[in-house]
């Protein structure tokens, strides 16, 4: 029994001496950009740029294979911090410019056709889903970031993504026709 | 002769002087108006967070009775107005320019307009100030001269701050209304009275009613009413200048002081407070009534009949309109509020609420709305500025896109007056920009915030995650070690049962 215990812990220190060798000897350093980036990006690791997680996606961007617009549900504002991180030129980038309109999106679960499975419970990287087994499940939209993991995994089709309901706090104005767009249009 | 009377009475810097035209409504008596069909009721018509609903479906309530009740310290009640039944509570669009649906209870009143038992009466002679307070609170008044801040929250500023003075603000500086000036000329002992209790309350003795030069009649009744709770109300006759009723610079042009930007006149050890507010505090202190009814000016050119009319809480915008005259052509704007400042609304059913002060309906004459030309730099935007911003330039970075330049040079102190979109001799929407940049510069900084909720949450899911699969581990190993025990022990009674037989297995063996 004692040389048993005895000869797994000498196995597992030197296992672990050697790992703890190997991560030294082998260490790749991140550029300090990547974590930068990873700050910015939302963290809910939620796989829609196609990276494994939004680390992986701040060292494809370092890396110059990704757009800084790959992520959706960080939206125009994330790209251009990331763009400001890059220096990409964004004033004006078609890409950049074309998230303007995206407006911010939250899950929407039909209740008649949930089944209670827990699949999007588990899935949601933010919690933002509360259910129990058997039970019909919602969507609390204040947490929701609109990533999608749950649409993905629902396995009747009941989640669907709808643009975030308007509210009389987080309604305002459009901007006022333009001056110059004003006149532009009178002389055409 | 205009020019110089303003320039001997108080004044403020900037400010223009639109047309009033608030003959169309000013001599019309407060009159009262059938209980109509419907009463629509939204749960916030408050500064604040919406009020909780305490009725459902199908509930009976009786005038006076609450039906929302105040949810956290920045809330206000909300009674029936009058008897009847509950019809529904949910969705309904909200008098606000979106039109969006928001949770409003819809009563049918049942005619017979039956009291609930009323709040017990104070004596405010000898009532604490907190009594007061938490009376005001009780019966749901808010700001009435459009802020719709929780009256009671501005009475209570005196734990906090050094009071001296009381002013109420019946300057009603917004062309076409007069609601304010009939309050004062009709209940002026009512006004002076709910002044003299706010006083109280705020443990002050000075009160000042403000009024602009151009309503002598209520300055007068106020005059013959000059005692509020025994402190003497004292009438200060100020330029007709708009925008004279923003609680900042009605101070600066009574007292001369300036108060910080972003902060509260309470600062300056004064607090400001609307007269048909003080009419509310009266009531609910001497007779225990909530606020249920308001007195709203129905005006503009597109209405038959101009009036002053006192409107139950909820009252729809078409039954008001209806009452008096209808429309005689189809307005090209509606309006809630005063021209400069208020909301124009898309459906005359949406209800009137705590701060609506006037419906207008202005007619195409009445909307002076030219072609935008491009900006001449003459200036004149920045002398109207009550607030000393550069309107054109605050345009200029909005329309470049540059709304953290715009709020550098000072968009978040202006104050939404439109002096500046009035005054403009090339028609820019200025304020209508500011508002946008505005909401548009609100609108980021709560994406920011949600971005690090959301990290928060992310973070908190890993890392429970990761203790229950450290716990899941842990098991694993106890279960293993278990397992290796009963094993280990399994194979010694094994070795002693061979000790004791071992014929037997060497018999196998063979
Ligand atoms: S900039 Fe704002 S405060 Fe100044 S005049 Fe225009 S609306 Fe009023
Ligand atoms: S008033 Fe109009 S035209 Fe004159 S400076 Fe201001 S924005 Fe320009």
């Amino acid at each position: 029994m004692i040389t048993a215990a005895a000869s797994m812990s000498a196995l597992g220190l030197g296992l672990g001496l050697l790992l703890g060798a190997a991560a030294r000897k082998f260490h790749v350093k991140t550029p300090p950009v990547v974590d930068e980036m990873e700050r910015i990006l939302p963290g809910t690791n939620c796989g829609q740029c196609g990276y494994p997680g939004c680390r992986g996606a701040a060292e494809a961007i370092a890396e110059g294979g990704a757009p800084v617009t790959l992520c959706p549900p960080g939206g125009r504002d994330v790209a251009l911090k990331l763009a400001e991180i890059v220096g990409v030129d964004c004033s004006g980038g078609p890409e950049i410019s074309g998230m303007t309109d995206i407006e911010p999106q939250v899950a929407f679960i039909f209740e008649d056709h949930c089944t209670g499975c827990t699949k999007c419970f588990k899935r949601c990287p933010t919690d933002a889903i509360v259910g129990a087994a058997k039970q019909i499940h919602t969507v609390i939209w204040d947490a929701c970031t609109g990533c999608d993991a749950c649409v993905q995994v629902c396995p009747t089709e009941a989640i669907v993504l709808r643009s975030k309901p308007r509210t009389l706090q987080s309604w305002y104005w459009d901007k006022p026709d333009q001056p110059l767009a004003a006149l532009r249009t009178g002389a055409a | 002769m205009g020019a110089l009377l303003s320039a001997l009475l108080s004044s403020i810097r900037g400010g223009v002087h639109p047309e009033t035209r608030k003959f169309l409504s000013a001599e019309s008596p407060i009159e009262p108006m059938p209980i109509p069909a419907l009463l629509r009721l939204p749960l916030q018509q408050h500064i604040g967070a919406p009020a909780e609903p305490l009725v459902a479906r199908d509930d009976h309530v009786l005038k006076g009775q609450l039906i929302a009740r105040a949810r956290g310290p920045i809330s206000a009640n909300l009674h029936a107005p009058t008897s009847g039944r509950v019809i529904a509570v949910g969705p309904f669009p909200a008098p606000h320019p979106s039109g969006l649906p928001v949770p409003t209870i819809t009563l049918r009143p049942d005619g017979a307009d039956r009291w609930a038992p009323r709040l017990p009466r104070l004596r405010p002679e000898d009532a604490e100030p907190e009594e007061i307070a938490a009376r005001v609170a009780e019966a749901g008044i808010v700001g009435m001269g459009g802020a719709t801040f929780p009256a009671a929250v501005k009475l209570t500023l005196r734990d906090r701050y050094r009071l001296h003075t009381l002013i109420i603000n019946a300057a009603e500086c917004e062309p076409y209304l007069t609601c304010d000036d009939r309050l004062l000329r009709e209940r002026a002992e009512e006004v002076a009275d709910g002044a003299g209790i706010m006083a109280r309350a705020l443990g002050v003795t000075k009160i000042i009613v403000a009024i602009e030069s151009n309503k002598p009649a209520a300055a007068a009744a106020m005059r013959r009413h000059n005692l509020g709770l025994g402190h003497p109300v004292q009438v200060r006759v100020v330029a007709t200048q708009y925008p004279m009723g923003s609680e900042k610079h009605l101070v600066r042009a009574v007292t001369g002081r300036e108060t910080p930007a972003r902060a509260l006149t309470a600062e300056l050890g004064i607090v400001v407070h609307n007269s048909a507010t003080a009419q509310a505090v009266h009531l609910a202190v001497r007779y225990g009534e909530p606020l249920l009814s308001r007195v709203v000016t129905v005006s503009g050119r597109g209405v038959a009949r101009p009036a002053n009319v006192q409107a139950l809480l909820g009252t729809p915008v078409a039954d008001l309109l209806a009452h008096c005259g209808g429309l005689t052509e189809d307005p090209d704007r509606l309006l809630l509020g005063g021209p400069m400042m208020g909301q124009p609304i898309r459906s005359p059913r949406v209800p009137v609420v705590k701060g609506t002060n006037g419906v207008l309906a202005l007619t195409r004459a009445e909307t002076r709305k030219a072609e935008t030309m491009p900006c001449i730099r003459c200036g004149a935007c920045v002398r109207a500025c009550p607030c000393g911003l550069t309107p054109f330039e605050l345009n200029a970075r909005i329309q470049a896109g540059d709304l953290e330049g715009a709020a550098a040079v000072g968009l978040l102190d202006c104050v939404s007056c439109g002096c500046c979109s009035y005054i403009c001799p090339s028609n820019i929407p200025l304020v209508q920009g500011f508002s946008f940049a505005k909401g548009k510069l609100a609108e980021t900084e709560s994406r920011k915030h949600q971005q690090e909720e959301t990290r928060r949450l992310a973070a908190a899911r890993t890392a429970r995650e990761e203790a229950i699969a450290e716990a899941k581990r842990a098991a694993m190993a106890r279960h293993k070690a278990q397992m290796a025990e009963k094993k280990r022990r399994a194979a010694e009674e094994a070795a002693q049962a061979a000790e004791e037989a071992p014929a037997e297995p060497q018999e196998a063996a063979k």
